[in-house]
């Protein structure tokens, strides 16, 4: 086995041990944290697959802006735990025997149907001419044949935006705010106050 | 070089565990939506070995696009969730039965 399959299987197990602790977790605060660490090992992970680019915007959207957003709304609802946690070993044998299911579904996928490798595995190798840059030809790909893809992915963001910033804005009474009308209208006499008085002398 | 086989096997495990963990914890509604980003990442596994396999950067391009509207998914999962802690006061699904006739 060489380095990068030793590292791959390495971190892969670090993953699903992450993954159990998310949906095991008795605090949620501790399930977003294992959250954190399964995306920091999906980046690794990605970087051993030569998708540099995308394990870097994976550690910096996912981990610094999705989590630590799980995170702020975690923190600010009050959540009863222990009301939470009744049930979860009544649909605990549910739920194992259908992730069994589904991962004896996928592993009879992957293992009954042979992918033709040595076709495939010509082209792979493309990746390791001197001078690859992925995010380069990333970006190339993204402003050249998905242009409009990526256009519909930046109004979607702004959909997003908008939509929460919708949603969690409320008016409180007694909230101090500016009047922007106001201050635009306001004129230097209604502020200011010119006084006549004697020059101050020394004596 | 990483087999196609182990990488997809391990996207499988983790979309089973996430599918697990939605009928583990089906009264909380923030583990659920964690249990969903979960999910959207272990089919960005597949697509990034496939991208590897066959040596095809337009895997990684879906990649991306499905890491923005996971981003959007999640931030107005959020505010969706904020609201619905304010209207009434807890966030278990089971509660949510309003608009049952």
């Amino acid at each position: 086995m060489s380095i990068p399959e030793i590292l791959f299987y390495a971190f892969a197990a670090v993953l699903v041990v992450a993954a159990i602790g998310v949906i095991t977790a008795r605090n949620p605060v501790h399930a977003a944290l294992f959250l954190v660490f399964a995306f920091f090992n999906s980046a690794v992970l990605w970087l051993l697959m030569e998708a540099e680019f995308l394990a870097i915007v994976l550690a910096l959207v996912y981990v610094g802006a999705v989590m630590v957003l799980f995170l702020f709304v975690v923190m600010m609802l009050d959540i009863n735990v222990a009301q939470m946690r009744q049930g979860f070993t009544r649909y605990a044998p549910l739920g194992i025997v259908i992730a069994l299911i589904v991962v004896a579904e996928i592993a009879s996928v992957v293992w009954v149907r042979s992918l033709g490798d040595e076709e495939l595995s010509a082209a792979a190798a493309s990746a390791d001419v001197v001078g690859y840059n992925n995010t380069r030809a990333l970006g190339e790909l993204l402003y050249s044949k998905y242009l409009y893809p990526f256009e519909v992915a930046a109004v979607i963001l702004l959909l997003a935006i908008v939509a929460a910033i919708v949603l969690t804005m409320r008016r409180r009474a007694g909230m101090k705010q500016q009047d922007v009308a106001r201050q635009v209208a306001v004129r230097a006499r209604d502020r200011v106050r010119i006084v006549k008085m004697e020059a101050e002398k020394e004596t | 070089m990483i087999p196609l086989e182990s990488v997809l096997l391990l996207a499988g495990a983790l979309f089973a565990l996430s599918v697990a963990g939605i009928f583990l914890n089906r009264k909380n509604m923030i583990v659920l939506l964690m249990c969903i980003e979960l999910m959207l990442l272990s089919v960005n596994f597949n697509f990034v070995a496939f991208a590897r396999h066959l040596g095809d950067l337009n895997g990684q391009v879906f990649v991306f696009f499905i890491m923005t509207v996971a981003a959007a998914e999640a931030a107005i999962g959020l505010a969706i969730l904020v609201v619905l802690f304010r209207k009434r006061n807890s966030i278990n699904v089971e509660q949510m039965d309003v608009m049952k006739g």
